[in-house]
């Protein structure tokens, strides 16, 4: 076994504890659909949406963004029994990023470029494809995308499978026989936008978000309508208000985030027109307060001394209105963000005891390297903890004003070297997506321990005119480890247990279970089975690739318990692994390749999707 | 015997005369550099290195959108005409010329602004192109950020269509409407739009060349696979022997043309 594995334990377990987990649960079988109750769910905690326990029908599985499944067939005592049951190759070279999902006994995949849609018929997982719906996107896409050609999911409702093209379009499938209902156009890729994200349908509203921050696009979410594929609202993250959809209910907490045109005001002249703040990520949605979340991604362009100002809104959560796409609240996480930390992370919707009373709670597991807990009627922060330890840009957030508290010397400023920036830009955490089980309280958090020198001038020659890039070099943090899977306890604001890996990030999903099973995978490949309490590892096997996706669990048509998951390298910092990047220079792939070296040592590209059981 | 001897010796010699081909890697679209339709004047120098080196040139076109270094790197291609000297992931030649970004104003403004510290700047537009492409920027946007003229400027993408047929130069055309009072441009686009539809346009180079590690002239170089310093030193004679054409051909493109030394762009590009 290539990878070593260091587990410690921040907080030292107690007997009882020890004997409660040595007891093996009993197997339940629970079919419905879907569920708010949780058995054994932790008091003075409670749920706002309903949790999938049988099929998995959007790309987070539930609307809070938990992850948790309330399937417990597949427990701790039994877990290292699992065995794959089916393999199946996409034959595609890129970073598998997302999950399957599973309706009525189909499985559902969407492939990276050219985002081939497939349905497998689990009766007989192993026998041909049920169909295959080809988009044929533009193959010009593939040479605007920043980062890998990939695809983060699709979503299900009304009969149909929705998800995102590469090209900057949104279709809608029929479930059944495989026919395409509807195609919209959601972007231009002649701006630079592509689209990579997986949508989330909320009551008759697709909501997509773009790509291409890079690339000086103006970043947007935009609702269309799930029977037409009409476009219903858009939203920018930059410009006048009523473009971004700011209106009369729009309350930030925080006086840094209120006044007019903020979008506007908050740069130089125009240059809100090229800004950024794309959404490529995650949304979640509280079906109680009628509210999506979401965050947004980096200003453009790239050097902070040429856009002074706040620059909103990037690297900002939203809270919006699903029907209208009003804003209700927002939240700048990195003002004049001048290190690339997109906060398009998912916002985990969970309630909680919080200060002797019962709060709704948002869980941003921020690139940055802070847990943020906010208020997520308000968009109060309530709490800003680091969980990567080595993060150093900031001391902290001041609760009052909203607003981090930076160091001077991690600032960034082309043409003048910063060493030593933790994280990098590639953050404490990226777009991998954390899981919340509401039984141990605890969020389970796929996290980087990689840092970077920022700031020297590397001058580029494209299109014929000589320009500056700020070059950036990345390189693993301190303390002999790249990748952390940690265990943090949401209430009192602290790590309880992790697990890391001394070379890769780690940079797949997490699924949580009732069986108190967590999954998740590494960079080399090895899909992971963790105890949720105590951290240990229960079971892993090794799969073909590197694993950048995320893991997803289901009932089969037999009542039993599957648990799925990409495997095939790639994306920003996988992309290492491709044979046309060079590890020879540290700069290259926008610097992520001084961290990622050895990548091409541990694995290969090449998308396989998994499914095991016991 | 001999004359078999005689025959593979000859069709040797021949496989070496007739040389293989000089693979070009250059962008359709992209005056004044190149297009397909070679009016470009790297396809013009291509042409005439193929002529000096006796090497038949083929053009593999492909956009600097697109993979086009990694092409280079890659071995799909021998050459690519111009680069920055020292330009990285490649081996590059000796200059060919030095270039610099100019001001780019209407002649009857007159106003023949020549640094970045003429205290004129603060009370004018200034248009700047944005490349955004691996987050670069153009050089003259560090120059103004440190003077605090950031609210000066009008920012233009460089390719507004990213597959347009033509680039047209959206900056220089906002210069003779008035939409700004003076562009900031590299040199050889300043120069050919001067030259070709743009007559109106007053150029001037700007100083001064580099500030601290930021060049806003630049030595251009021919570039070459990393370790293929033989075609690196094949290429370096024939500059050489034809230097005086290739000034020409610069001049007929109207490229203006700085003096200064090539070790300040050094740090640069390291």
């Amino acid at each position: 076994m290539r990878t070593r594995i260091q587990v410690s334990f921040a907080v030292p377990f107690g007997l009882a504890a020890l004997l409660a987990a040595g007891c093996a649960r009993q197997p339940q079988v629970v079919n419905a659909q879907s569920s708010t109750s949780v058995p054994g769910i932790a008091p003075g905690i409670h749920l706002a949406s309903a949790l999938p326990n049988g099929d998995w029908e959007m790309p987070s599985g539930d609307y809070a963004n938990t992850r948790f499944s309330t399937l417990n067939q597949i427990n701790t005592g039994n877990v290292k029994n699992l065995k794959v049951v089916s393999s199946m190759a996409t034959g595609i070279p890129h970073g598998h990023e997302g999950g399957p999902l599973v309706v009525n006994n189909t499985m559902y995949i969407v492939t990276p470029y050219p985002n081939d849609l497939i349905a497998i018929d689990l009766k007989s997982p192993n026998g041909p494809i049920k169909w295959k719906f080809q988009p044929f996107p533009d193959p010009r896409a593939q040479g605007i995308a920043c980062c890998d050609v990939v695809n983060r999911g699709a979503a299900y409702a009304d009969g149909k499978i929705v998800y995102n093209t590469l090209d900057d379009h949104t279709v809608a499938v029929d479930a059944n026989t495989g026919k395409e209902v509807w195609r919209a156009t959601v972007g231009d890729m002649n701006t630079g936008e592509t689209v990579t994200s997986a949508p989330l349908i909320v009551k008759n509203h697709v909501i997509v978000g773009d790509s291409g921050g890079e690339l000086g696009v103006r970043g947007k979410v935009i609702a269309l309508d799930l029977k037409t594929g009409k476009e219903v609202w858009r939203a920018y993250s930059t410009g006048p208000d009523n473009e971004v959809l700011i209106g009369p209910n729009f309350h930030p907490f925080y006086k840094k985030d209120q006044g007019k045109d903020l979008g506007v005001s908050s740069w130089t002249t125009d240059q809100w027109k090229l800004g950024g703040g794309t959404q490529w990520g995650w949304i979640s949605y509280d079906p109680e307060l009628n509210l999506i979340f979401y965050g947004t991604g980096n200003p453009g362009v790239w050097n902070a001394d040429q856009r002074p100002g706040d620059n909103k809104w990037s690297c900002t959560i939203f809270a919006r209105d699903p029907d209208s796409g009003q804003a209700k609240w927002a939240f700048q996480i990195n003002p004049h963000d001048d290190r690339d930390y997109d906060e398009i992370m998912e916002n985990v919707v969970v309630d909680m005891e919080w200060g002797g009373r019962m709060r709704k709670l948002l869980l941003h597991a921020s690139r940055n390297g802070f847990m943020l807990v906010l208020d997520r009627e308000t968009g109060e922060l309530l709490s800003a903890q680091k969980f990567e330890t080595s993060t150093n840009w900031a001391s902290g957030y001041d609760l009052k004003t909203g607003l981090p508290q930076e160091d001077p010397s991690k600032k960034t400023h082309e043409g003048k070297m910063t060493h030593g920036i933790c994280p990098s830009s590639t953050g404490a955490k990226e777009y991998v997506p954390t899981s919340f089980s509401p039984r141990t309280g605890l969020l389970y958090i796929p996290a980087h321990n990689t840092c970077m020198d920022y700031g020297g001038v590397r001058a580029g020659y494209i299109a014929g005119t000589p320009y500056l890039g700020a070059s950036v070099k990345m390189y693993p943090g301190p303390g002999g480890f790249q990748g952390e899977f940690i265990a943090w306890d949401v209430k009192n604001a602290k790590p309880v247990w992790s697990i890391k890996e001394p070379v890769l990030p780690v940079y797949s999903g997490v699924l949580s279970t009732a069986g108190d099973v967590v999954f998740y995978g590494t960079m080399d490949g090895y899909f992971r089975a963790v105890d949720a309490r105590k951290g240990n590892i229960l079971w892993q096997y090794k799969t073909s690739s590197g694993i950048v996706g995320n893991p997803m669990t289901y009932i089969g048509p037999d009542g039993k318990q599957y648990v799925a998951i990409y495997s095939g390298v790639g994306g920003w910092m996988g992309a290492v692994d491709f044979p046309s990047i060079s590890a020879d220079d540290d700069y290259a792939a926008l610097g992520v390749v001084g961290a990622m070296k050895q990548i091409k040592n541990y694995t290969s590209p090449g998308g396989t999707v998994y499914v095991f059981g016991l | 015997m001999s004359s078999v001897c005689s025959l593979v010796l000859t069709m040797a010699l021949a496989g070496t005369a007739a040389a293989a081909d000089l693979r070009v890697c250059a962008d359709p679209d992209n005056l004044p550099y190149s297009n397909r339709q070679q009016q470009g004047f790297e396809n013009k120098l291509s042409d005439l290195v193929g002529r000096d080196l006796g090497r038949p040139v083929r053009t593999l076109w492909i956009p600097q959108r697109g993979p086009f270094f990694k092409a280079l790197q890659q071995g799909a291609c021998d050459v690519v005409m111009g680069v920055p000297s020292g330009f990285p992931s490649a081996l590059t030649t000796e200059p060919y010329y030095r270039s610099s970004y100019v001001f780019a104003s209407r002649k009857q403004r007159h106003l023949n602004l020549r640094s970045f510290d003429d205290p004129r700047l603060k009370n004018l537009r200034i248009g700047l192109q944005v490349v955004a492409e691996n987050d670069g920027d153009v050089p003259p946007a560090q120059a103004l950020a440190r003077r605090g003229l950031m609210r000066n400027i009008s920012w233009y993408r460089l390719t507004p269509d990213y597959f347009a047929a033509s680039r047209t130069p959206r900056l220089l055309q906002g210069v003779e409407r008035g939409d700004v009072d003076v562009a900031i441009v590299w040199g050889p686009m300043a120069g050919f739009f001067a030259k070709t539809t743009g007559a109106g346009l007053e150029l001037t180079p700007v100083s001064p060349q580099a500030e601290g590690l930021i060049p806003f002239a630049f030595d251009i170089s021919m570039a070459v696979r990393p370790g293929n310093t033989r075609l690196q030193a094949e290429l370096n004679s024939m500059l050489h022997r034809r230097r005086t054409e290739i000034r020409r051909l610069l001049d007929q493109y109207g490229v203006p043309q700085v003096n200064g030394s090539a070790a300040r762009q050094t740090a640069a590009n390291r």
